[in-house]
């Protein structure tokens, strides 16, 4: 089985949005391989026969009907009341596109 | 142009017309103010359970039945992985392997041309929020997250800017007589990202692919498509190559540039979202969508002609606009003359619609205000000259043509007696022209006509004046 390499640790690391130190990025090259071997494991199992399975639990269509006339929304100051930065009643993140 | 073929693929985002959102019931209404209108689940707090809006289910595939799509028995959301801060949960609630719809089509008519636009599938996800860049910082309104939003992607069958603009025409349109999209552009609640490239007719070879976004009205999407062609041609014939990019469309420039900034990277790591039980579609439940389906574009252009005596490019032109087409309805069922009615609603109403530059839904009028106005011609009560006078105060205030006509004086002169006198003060100051009718040039009457009409300010029954006038005349004559 070709094992995962550092880079693309470093590359879901970067997806995820996560800075990892040498030694993390040692640690999870190997944690990670060790999850892939077990799923190997799994891998050996004859399915040909078998569906996927997407949910574990025998549900099916569970809706709710178009109508907010119960619903409490949060108020402005409510949802804003964790955000690192904030300003006008806006999330504020520093500018994400060029000009 | 003659060596490529401009290749066009559309990517449309609708925003359904629920009442709620997608996965919460928060209000999707347009317009309120920053971050009113969130919850825990929109705003993507951790351990709280999304619940599917039945209604955008259903909406969904009505449109993809009004498609002509083969509709899945059973589908499931996904998350699509990604960080923005547009998505607070960092993935969104869509759908991958298994959309509601796939393989349909949408017929299309470029100059007197059909052609089927193919569809490959249509699915259903959820807007993410707003953002707006100032300066050194982004802001957020999380009033949009979670809105149902529907997704529609074609083959890349479109060959021109023309027929992308019809396709989009076409398929606003059908949302909008589906009821599942208001269609307006403008505000985003329709968005279309077209990706284009040319194909090589000598050598059979495709070209790269450029995405196009920023696209705020079907025009724009015919002009930035328009500057892309002779874009890449132009790179092609100077030997150059294309780079595969996202480019945005600059509406005062009337340019595309690369949208740097927005390059992520596009690994979105789809998984079966399991918070969220998928949904089985069976015969009954989609009977019942499809019974849902009100009357389409197509089949209303077929009833207009052939129920109500209208010619083709009258009842087209009705239904190409749904508020046009519902004010012919109603007027109709008041008032029995259609074509009548699709004349004035054709010609005269949309000419003051196109002068004030404004839409229907910006002008107080209303069907009933035309009936009244045509039932006053009917009896007499005003001359069709005056009826074409008052009419834009009618359109533009949604004054009662009644009350105009008695405000202002208007009312038909259908006095036999005080036209009669009229008629020879004309006679007796217009000497030339009646020498002239005497002598056998016919055509004076037109002139003595207006005349009259001029001193009546228009309000003289004209064919009763006809009459009184050609009865004074032959008394001239003995």
């Amino acid at each position: 089985m070709p094992r995962l390499t550092r880079e693309e640790v470093e590359h879901v690391a970067y997806l995820a949005r996560l800075s990892l130190t040498e030694e993390e990025k040692e640690m999870f090259t190997e944690q990670l391989n060790r999850i892939l071997e077990a799923f190997a494991k799994l891998q050996e199992l004859q399915t040909e026969d078998v569906e996927p399975l997407s949910h574990v639990i025998p549900l099916k269509n569970v809706f709710a009907e178009d109508e907010g006339k119960d619903w409490q929304s949060l108020t402005t100051e409510e949802a804003l009341a964790n955000a690192p930065e904030q300003e006008n009643n806006h999330f504020v993140v520093p500018r994400i596109v060029e000009d | 142009m003659s060596k490529y073929l401009p290749v066009v693929g559309m990517e449309v985002h609708a925003e359904l017309l629920t009442e709620t959102k997608m996965f919460c019931r928060c209000s999707t209404k347009f317009g309120a103010p920053p971050n009113t209108q969130t919850c825990p689940i929109c705003l993507g707090f951790p351990g709280v359970l999304p619940v599917t809006n039945k209604k955008a289910v259903e909406f969904t595939i009505m449109t993809a039945l009004a498609l002509n799509c083969e509709i899945a028995s059973y589908a499931h959301f996904a998350r699509k992985n990604y960080f923005y801060p547009d998505l607070p949960k960092n993935y969104q609630i869509s759908q991958y392997e298994l959309p509601l719809g796939k393989n349909g089509k949408l017929e299309i008519e470029v100059s007197g041309r059909k052609k089927d636009i193919r569809i490959r599938r249509v699915h259903l996800e959820e807007d993410t929020g707003r953002l707006i860049h100032i300066g050194d910082k982004s802001y957020i309104d999380f009033n949009r997250s979670g809105v149902p939003l529907m997704e529609i992607v074609t083959e890349p069958d479109i060959n021109s800017p023309e027929e992308a603009k019809e396709f989009l025409e076409r398929l606003r349109l059908l949302l909008q007589y589906l009821g599942v999209c208001d269609g307006k552009m403008e505000e985003g609640s329709l968005r279309c990202e077209p990706n284009i490239s040319l194909y090589d007719l000598e050598t059979n070879t495709w070209g790269t692919k450029v995405e196009i976004k920023n696209l705020g009205s079907i025009r724009a999407v015919g002009e930035a498509l328009e500057y892309e062609i002779n874009r890449q041609l132009k790179i092609l014939e100077a030997g150059g190559k294309i780079e595969q990019e996202t480019r945005g469309w600059n509406e005062e420039k009337k340019e595309t540039f690369p949208m740097r900034g927005k390059e992520e990277a596009h690994d979105y790591r789809y998984f079966p979202e399991p918070d969220i039980p998928p949904i089985v579609v069976d015969e009954r439940w989609m009977a019942e969508i499809r019974r849902q389906i009100p009357e389409l574009p197509a089949q209303k252009e077929e009833r207009f002609v052939r129920g109500m005596g209208l010619s083709r490019e009258e009842a087209h032109i009705l239904i190409v606009s749904l508020p046009l087409a519902k004010l012919f309805e109603e007027a109709v069922s008041q008032y029995t003359e259609a074509k009548k009615i699709a004349n004035w609603l054709i010609s005269d109403f949309q000419g003051i619609l196109n002068t004030e530059r404004k839409s229907i839904e910006e002008v107080p009028f209303n069907a009933q205000l035309l009936v009244e106005m045509l039932k006053l011609l009917d009896e007499g009560t005003i001359s069709i000259r005056i009826a074409k006078e008052i009419f834009p105060e009618v359109v533009l205030k949604g004054k009662s043509p009644k009350r105009i006509v008695e405000e202002r004086g208007l009312l038909q002169i259908t006095d036999e007696e005080a036209i009669r006198e009229i008629v020879r003060e004309v006679i007796e100051e217009e000497k030339d022209a009646v020498e002239q009718y005497l002598k056998g040039k016919e055509k004076a009457i037109g002139f003595l006509m207006g005349q009259i009409m001029r001193k009546t300010k228009g309000k003289a029954n004209p064919s009763l004046t006809s009459r009184v006038l050609k009865e004074e005349l032959e008394e001239l004559k003995r």
